[in-house]
């Protein structure tokens, strides 16, 4: 007995001293070199991949919650907790637009499409299934597929609402019009595609707490392939009405490995029409 | 609003545009020795195609047996419908012109053209070029179709009781994502995407993306269905062959509600020379059609500086607000 408390505070002291380090190890994974596959001479992004944060319910370090309805659903809405994606962990916001943030999230719930002129004014868009823009669609609880081949286009599809995006590689024009999931224009640097994305629908959210973006919003996506399971994903935000200066997120994004896994449909119109246009009908009037 | 007046100033582009002449592309012989292949080695099908044509998926009765018009017919085919479409229809009072609000200036330029070969029917086959006729359907589907006949006629009447009055479409949950493909008034344009494995085919209208696995793999199980099914792709020569199933039993999912466990569709895509796409579907059902019918639709590439705009439909569907509050007030004027 001893001898084996003796040995166990031995190798206590060994592991000890690389404690430090295979911590931060494990709070940023590094992966070893990695080259991605070719196709077509570039980097072959292929796949449905899906993010494992929960950054849509809030994009800094949050608590679990409960669902907007408690009462009426228990558990089955509530969110689940986690750390912060953003890099200095905090969006830098102006004092004005930090207050917006928080109008945002007391009115996330709330619905009124009845004024034209104040249609988007409440509620979260992703409660209405409005296509979620970028990057919230990336980190959305939903996979998504890229389709790359030979032309200039690469295809993002999002389960979600069934969104999609086409990334115009090394294209020149800028966005001809706003649009909810923005114009996406991108090249290679080395492994790397780069996406920059402007002409977002200054009405879309970052995510369930309210975070928002003006019609300044310009995003730089990064996907860096890490294995052959792994992307890295990294987004530089920008908007000189809404933040005092660019702000950075990363996480990885995994590629789902199931046998004849595909892309289903989350086609969550249907799921609103009760709540956007029930009481616009005939009392009584239901079919 | 805004994003109306764009489409309506893109439309009117391509109008124009349209109306320069043509390069030769098209004159010179389609021949099978420079088909497009991708690095991989399929025939490659990638870019944007537009399906407009006034071609009617139909026979019209006027026609009679006439399967192909002649050129001069097709000329005087083409130049009666630009004047119907453009002449001054003011003519009817105030109703009827909100009625006629879409008129050409909304319409996709690509749609005053019948098809190159100059039929007188999208369908080629049964040859009279007309949808067969309705088997006897049981009951319940007669109980269904009257009870959406008379949702659409309270509809048109703008006495809708609630928004489940409205189709898919006016809803925004399908549009001409699902298919058959068949032309419509605009935003005919389908991008096509080709990764090693599967094709991708992304139609404006509603911005879904139709995934189509390339190869062996198997349908979903049978008791999961999808709005737009479940596409299965295989090349036949040079010819993509794509098998749709697990289509969903809501009302207006499948063309004339066939019914979801007996309908079969066959789509065939063939990219006939640089420019044109030869869309073939065939759709049977023992328990809706006599037989099965079979159309084939041009589909032409477009100029890539025109591109596929986002169709944010639900998003902005201020219309069906507005056809709900318009009945609900009509109905406190006492209007039936």
């Amino acid at each position: 007995m001893h001898n084996r408390l003796r040995a166990a505070i031995a190798s206590a002291a060994v592991l000890l001293a690389p404690l430090a380090v295979s911590q931060r190890a494990a709070t940023s994974p590094s992966f070893p070199a990695y080259r991605a596959p070719r196709l077509a001479g570039h980097p072959d992004l292929n796949g449905l991949w899906q993010a494992l944060v929960t950054a849509n319910w809030d994009l800094r370090n949050h608590e679990a919650q409960p669902g907007l309805h408690p009462e009426l659903e228990g558990a089955y809405d509530a969110g689940p907790a986690g750390q912060s994606i953003i890099e200095g962990g905090e969006i830098p916001y102006l004092p004005e637009a930090l207050k917006k943030k928080k109008e945002n999230f007391e009115n996330r719930g709330k619905v009124d499409v009845s004024n034209d002129d104040n249609r988007h004014g409440l509620g979260d868009p992703e409660l209405k299934c409005y296509m979620p823009g970028v990057p919230r669609a990336t980190y959305m609880p939903f996979p998504f597929q890229i389709v790359q081949g030979s032309s200039p286009y690469i295809l993002i599809a999002y389960e979600f609402t069934t969104a999609t995006r086409i990334v115009r590689m090394d294209w020149k024009q800028e966005a001809p019009t706003p649009a909810w999931m923005g114009w996406s224009r991108g090249h290679w640097e080395g492994d790397t595609l780069v996406v920059d994305v402007t002409g977002q629908r200054e009405e879309s959210w970052l995510d369930r707490a309210g975070d928002f973006h003006s019609d300044s919003f310009h995003v730089v996506e990064r996907y860096t392939p890490a294995s052959p399971y792994h992307l890295m994903y990294e987004a530089t935000i920008e908007d000189p009405k809404v933040y005092t200066r660019p702000w950075k997120i990363s996480f990885p994004l995994y590629r789902r490995m199931e046998k004849s896994v595909q892309l289903l449909e989350f086609k969550c119109v249907p799921f609103t029409e009760d709540l956007l246009f029930g009481k616009f009908g005939k009392p009584g009037g239901s079919r | 609003m805004t994003q109306r007046i764009l489409l309506a100033i893109g439309l009117f582009a391509s109008l124009v545009a349209a109306q320069a002449p043509k390069p030769a592309a098209k004159a010179a012989n389609p021949t099978k020795r420079s088909l497009a292949r991708t690095p991989w080695g399929d025939p490659d099908l990638q870019g944007v195609w537009n399906d407009a044509t006034s071609t009617p998926l139909q026979r019209p009765s006027g026609v009679g047996q006439k399967d192909v018009l002649t050129d001069e017919e097709a000329q005087g085919f083409a130049e009666e419908l630009a004047n119907d479409l453009s002449r001054d229809r003011r003519d009817g009072g105030a109703e009827v012109d909100v009625n006629r609000a879409y008129n050409e200036h909304w319409m996709d330029a690509r749609r005053l053209k019948i098809t190159a070969d100059r039929r007188t029917s999208l369908i080629v086959d049964p040859p009279d070029g007309r949808i067969p006729p309705l088997v006897k359907l049981p009951p319940e589907r007669e109980k269904a179709r009257a009870a959406r006949a008379a949702a659409n006629a309270r509809f048109n009447a703008g006495m809708p009781l609630t928004y489940r009055d409205m189709s898919l479409p006016v809803r925004c949950i399908i549009r001409t994502d699902s298919p058959p493909y068949l032309p419509t008034i605009y935003n005919n344009d389908f991008q096509i995407f080709q990764s090693p494995g599967s094709v991708v085919i992304a139609p404006e209208m509603i911005h879904s993306a139709r995934i189509i696995p390339v190869g062996a793999q198997p349908h979903l199980g049978t008791d999961l269905h999808q709005w737009l099914g479940d596409s299965r792709g295989h090349w036949d020569g040079d010819t993509l062959v794509v098998e749709t199933t697990n289509f969903r039993k809501d009302d207006g999912v499948i063309f004339q509600n066939a019914d979801p466990d007996t309908y079969r569709i066959t789509e065939r895509f063939t990219r006939v020379d640089a420019d044109t796409l030869n869309y073939e579907f065939t759709v049977e059902d023992p328990h809706t059609w006599t037989r099965p019918w079979t159309a084939r639709i041009p589909w032409t590439k477009i100029d890539p500086k025109e591109q596929m705009y986002e169709y944010a439909c639900h998003e902005d569907n201020y219309d069906l607000v507005h056809f709900l509050i318009g009945a609900r007030s009509r109905e406190q004027r006492g209007e039936k």
